[in-house]
């Protein structure tokens, strides 16, 4: 039987991928090396990192989530996701492949799966969405008890404002369009008016430190591989 | 010494190497790990200027002589702190060990300050190598590595217990300084090992000791932030922040310097080269010529050449006590203020912060 798959369907299932400190698609960093499909249905993607010692935790995160975006893909019949030239390569590939978990892929190094780190980064991830989508708003006049009294459905379509949406969504926080544009990450409480200026603070610094990782981890990417990857963006 | 527009800047390198990656020093079985190591140093001084990078040969074992030039002659720094990390599960003579940097500044007095370094796993016999190292090395500061990795033991926090009698120990042997890695790090696994809630305890429970967080908590700046306006003996070690970004990112350069001099202000803020990872020079030329780049930043706090001086090695002189001379110091042409200034006194900083 012929496979119909194209490699750009496996993009596309791999730009649903993100690095979870980053909170980009592991398409647009760089970071799929190949990805392709063989006319049995067999998908194997190779993934690569900006350093050897990147983080383990969240290079397991990143293989594990390739390694199931593509084998939902339709006509996918068995998936192989590699990560190359990393310290931990083996131990992630091995555990993933036999979908063993984290703590057991890392037997007597590691405790525990890895859900609270990714939820840890969401939360970081609404923090600079809220940047995102307030700073326009302020640049144009907003004020504080502006934006404490702003719902969701009250701002203006955009992009950033749908990504801080989505994040809200997996996190289990409030998104219809009467829910409050500033909400703690933590719990979903709205922000308190004499609150506002410090959270607004908060949520800069916090996308600050977001795009600067981001920017060293391009550079020594850019550093480490001399092309580009697939469905690589802004390199 | 650095002069420019007729401003002189004392510069104080808070955080350079001397170290040896060379194959020579690789211990077997452990190659790929050192090789690795070195390789991802060598990533890093990539984001710098292209006509400062080096061939990984010379990256991986640079000479006195390079060292000499790069740091003091080309370089402009006026003392240098060395900063220890041993990694001997790799290299057989450790990366770069308290010995092998006092061993180089025994050879140019005046010029290095050789910290040394502490893990609580070590318990007592780390405990007297410690007193030790303080005795033949004079060293008044460490570097520690919390994120480390060691058999079978996944790092450890400055809040275990252990770790306090370290502390306490630092206190009685007249150690001031505790420069703690929070940053890029050797082999975090399900710790998140950039977590800095651990610094803010201690430098609670020591108010005598200064603690400065190298690499400013990198990738999580806005932890660092939250704690450091909270603690008054916390310190914004920039080692990686100039050389990883000012060249390389100058508009996210200037995004985090806007938001440490924020949070944590220009009296708390040290320049660090991480030299051999970048050399000094360039870094130290491009940060004087620095402003914000454009009105976007208009509500960040302004940049003077006051708060270059403080951060280029103003700052770092009165956590290690280093005679500044007159005409490097703030007020040097208004001595009625100098009171008021930093960098001459070698009394304990942590009493003078605010």
């Amino acid at each position: 039987m012929t496979s119909t798959v194209g490699s750009r369907t496996l993009l596309d299932a791999l730009g649903e991928v993100r690095d979870p400190e980053l909170d980009e698609p592991i398409t647009a960093l760089g970071f799929v090396a190949s990805a392709e499909v063989s006319d049995a249905g067999v998908a194997t993607v190779h993934l690569r990192l900006p350093t050897y010692f990147c983080a383990p935790n969240f290079a397991y995160l990143m293989v594990a989530d390739a390694y199931d975006a593509v084998s939902t893909v339709d006509g996918v019949r068995h998936a192989a996701v590699v990560l190359d030239d990393h310290f931990a390569a083996d131990a992630i590939n091995d555990g993933v492949a036999a979908r063993a978990g984290f703590a057991r892929s890392f037997a007597g190094e590691a405790v525990g799966e890895l859900g609270g780190l990714r939820a840890d980064f969401l939360r970081k991830a609404v923090l600079a969405g809220t940047d995102q989508v307030c700073r326009p708003l302020v640049d144009a006049g907003a004020t504080p008890a502006d934006l404490a009294r702003l719902t969701v459905g009250a701002v203006p379509p955009s992009p950033a404002l749908d990504r801080l949406l989505r994040r809200r969504s997996e996190l289990g926080l409030p998104c219809d369009a009467g829910a409050p544009l500033l909400v703690d990450p933590g719990t979903g409480a709205p922000i308190a008016l004499a609150e506002v200026p410090l959270h607004l603070r908060k949520a800069r610094v916090t996308r600050t430190s977001l795009d600067a990782n981001t920017g060293i981890c391009r550079g020594m990417l850019r550093h480490r591989y001399a092309t580009d990857g697939q469905g690589e963006e802004d390199r | 010494m650095y002069e420019k527009d007729g401003e002189k800047y004392f510069v104080v390198d808070s955080h350079m190497h001397f170290w040896n990656a060379a194959p020579d020093n690789w211990v077997p079985g452990a190659e790929q790990y050192a090789k690795g190591w070195i390789e991802c140093f060598h990533a890093y001084q990539g984001l710098g200027p292209a006509e400062t990078h080096w061939p990984i040969e010379k990256f991986m074992k640079y000479s006195e002589d390079d060292l000499m030039k790069d740091v003091f002659e080309d370089g402009y720094v006026d003392i240098a702190v060395f900063q220890p990390t041993y990694l001997t599960e790799w290299y057989k003579e450790g990366f770069n060990t308290t010995e092998r940097n006092a061993a180089l500044g025994a050879k140019h007095p005046g010029k290095f300050i050789a910290n040394t370094r502490w893990d609580p796993r070590d318990g007592e016999d780390g405990l007297k190598k410690l007193a030790e190292n303080v005795e033949r090395f004079g060293s008044t500061g460490v570097k520690l590595y919390t994120a480390e990795w060691r058999e079978g033991s996944r790092g450890w926090t400055l809040k275990d217990p252990s770790a306090y009698k370290y502390l306490e120990a630092c206190q009685e042997l007249g150690i001031k300084n505790i420069h703690v890695h929070k940053g890029p790090t050797i082999w975090p696994l399900d710790k998140d090992a950039f977590d800095v809630s651990d610094v803010d305890h201690a430098a609670t429970d020591f108010p005598a000791l200064n603690f400065i967080v190298e690499h400013v908590g990198l990738p999580r700046i806005e932890d660092f932030c939250f704690m450091a306006t909270q603690e008054p003996n916390v310190y914004a070690g920039l080692s990686v922040v100039i050389g990883g970004l000012m060249h390389a990112r100058p508009k996210f350069f200037a995004k985090v310097m806007g938001e440490l001099l924020f949070w944590v202000g220009e009296d708390k803020m040290t320049f660090g080269s991480d030299y051999g990872i970048w050399e000094p020079k360039w870094q130290i030329e491009g940060f004087v010529d620095w402003d914000y780049p454009s009105d976007e930043f208009s509500d960040f706090p302004r940049v003077t050449t006051a708060t270059k001086k403080k951060i280029l090695g103003l700052n770092a002189a009165k956590l290690y006590g280093i005679e500044v001379p007159k005409e490097y110091q703030l007020d040097a042409g208004t001595p009625g203020a100098r009171d008021d200034a930093v960098g001459v006194s070698s009394d304990s900083p942590a009493a003078t912060v605010a």
